[in-house]
């Protein structure tokens, strides 16, 4: 009797293309875990070497949470924004707790919209989102004005354009992820 | 995009139930944060302890970023001093021979201050340094002006601790974590530094503006007497701050004082040297006698 004699092959690939593509399942860990870890790592993005003498980097934590209920609503539930703030918070260096209030009412903001807008397109929720990030950040100046002395308003301009250019940006990486996160 | 389908969740008591219960939990999660946000406030160096775990997780990614971004910037340094190598020595020969006369003078300036001092019987305190490390990274999207120092408590760095660079005061230490400690940059608003002009010992305050410029203000009334160019330096008034480390050169005169630039750039400061708080002694000496906060006003 023959025996087929076994192939060496390289674990480079998969080798899917021999593989029924038909009922397959998504990765559960991929479905949950990907939007959770792409906020958490965008919030860190403020502990990079970026040193600057003004606030000018983006609040892409916020901006990834944005784009994550925007584009798909529904999947983050409306308190997701308390824990997505508080971690936040561990590393923007505001009073503790002023994310985790500030994006709360960010999503019950939205959820709000939701229930009275019927559809919304992509330059829309450029728009929410927008409105939503310059709130966000007075917000936080405000809060810390609280606590701390804080400085003029007016500094806060240059973050505040950056952040509204740069959210098509911050869609599309998250269009990718969720691409990859519902893949087969 | 259509609204999401859950909104509606039909007939089900289950499922309406559930849409209800997220709701709850979202205010009441607001509400809890809220009451975090009062206790930071109240007491903002409260929860340090959770910024400096998040601090010491995200240190050894900026730490390693770091080194690759001062090792780019020192590969172009190294490429743009070939280009002007001749122009730049011609350059330097002459600055060298003009300055060897400065440094005789300087020199002989120098001895007659150490006589002048021992006939005064002036303890110079010396200057004593507790560590030296890097800045790596700052809180660049709040407004908050404060920076991470790539050592803590493991090299002897405490609260209030004055952090200087080659080229100037760069602000004091507010939290310590294990290897990390947070520093409050001099531009920051809160920051209050006693400082003096390097002419003629002009006595004024300092104070951060947020956008990379600090605010002058002279203790005296009256116009303002600064010009632009002028050389702010601490004064080690109060403790605290050593005197006569380079602060801050005068950019513009307002009417009640003046705007200067920072001389240390934390995004180009080379090291970070940790100090020992000045006058430190005195300080304690004072809190053992009347702590902070013990003594109230007597009542009216």
């Amino acid at each position: 009797m023959k025996r087929p004699v076994p192939v060496l092959r390289l674990p480079l690939r998969p080798g899917r293309e021999y593989e029924s593509r038909f009922d397959r399942e998504q990765s559960m860990l991929k479905m949950l875990a990907i939007p959770i870890a792409s906020i958490v790592l965008f919030s860190m993005i403020t502990t990079l070497p970026v040193l600057t003498t003004q606030p000018i980097l983006p609040p892409f934590g916020f901006m990834m949470l944005l784009a994550w209920r925007l584009m798909r609503p529904g999947l983050l539930p409306v308190w997701s924004g308390v824990p997505f703030g508080l971690v936040d918070d561990m590393f923007s260096g505001q009073p503790f707790g002023s994310a985790g209030v500030l994006w709360s009412l960010a999503m019950l903001t939205i959820e709000f919209i939701d229930s009275r807008a019927i559809w919304r397109d992509h330059i829309q929720d450029w728009l929410i989102a927008s409105l939503l990030i310059v709130i966000i950040l007075l917000g936080g100046l405000w809060i810390s004005a609280l606590a701390h002395a804080a400085p003029n308003p007016l500094v806060l301009l240059p973050q505040i354009i950056l952040s509204i250019l740069l959210y098509p940006l911050v869609v599309r990486i998250c269009a990718r992820l969720d691409s990859w996160r519902l893949a087969t | 995009m259509a609204p999401p389908p859950h909104r509606r969740p039909g007939f089900s008591r289950k499922a309406q139930y559930g849409l209800f219960a997220t709701y709850v939990i979202a205010i009441a999660g607001t509400v809890v944060a809220a009451l975090l946000l009062v206790i930071s406030v109240a007491d903002p160096s409260g929860f340090s302890a959770l910024r400096a775990v998040g601090a010491e997780i995200t240190a050894p990614v900026a730490r390693f970023f770091n080194s690759i971004r001062r090792t780019g910037k020192d590969i172009g340094g190294n490429m743009s001093a070939y280009f002007d190598a001749a122009s730049k020595n011609v350059a330097l020969t002459k600055q060298v021979r003009a300055n060897r006369t400065r440094l005789i003078e300087a020199n002989a300036l120098r001895v007659e201050n150490a006589r002048l001092r021992g006939l005064l019987r002036l303890q110079d305190d010396a200057i004593e340094q507790v560590a030296v490390g890097r800045l790596i990274s700052s809180t660049a999207s709040s407004t908050r002006r404060v920076a991470t120092l790539s050592i803590g408590s493991n090299y002897a760095v405490q609260r209030a601790q004055p952090v200087r660079g080659p080229s100037g005061l760069i602000g004091r230490v507010i939290e310590t974590g294990p290897t990390t400690a947070r520093i409050l940059l001099i531009t920051d608003a809160e920051n209050l530094v006693p400082v003096m002009r390097a002419s003629d010992g002009l006595p004024a305050f300092s104070t951060g503006l947020g956008n990379g410029l600090v605010v002058i203000k002279p203790l005296n009334l009256g116009e303002s007497p600064f010009k632009v160019g002028d050389i702010i330096v601490t004064s080690g008034n109060g403790g605290l701050y050593q005197p006569n480390i380079p602060f801050a050169r005068v950019v513009r005169r307002t009417n009640e004082g003046a705007l200067a630039r920072p001389l240390a750039d934390p995004a180009n400061t080379p090291f970070a040297v940790v100090m020992k708080a000045y006058k430190g002694e005195a300080r304690e000496a004072q809190q053992a006698v009347a702590p902070d906060g013990a003594t109230r006003e007597a009542a009216e």
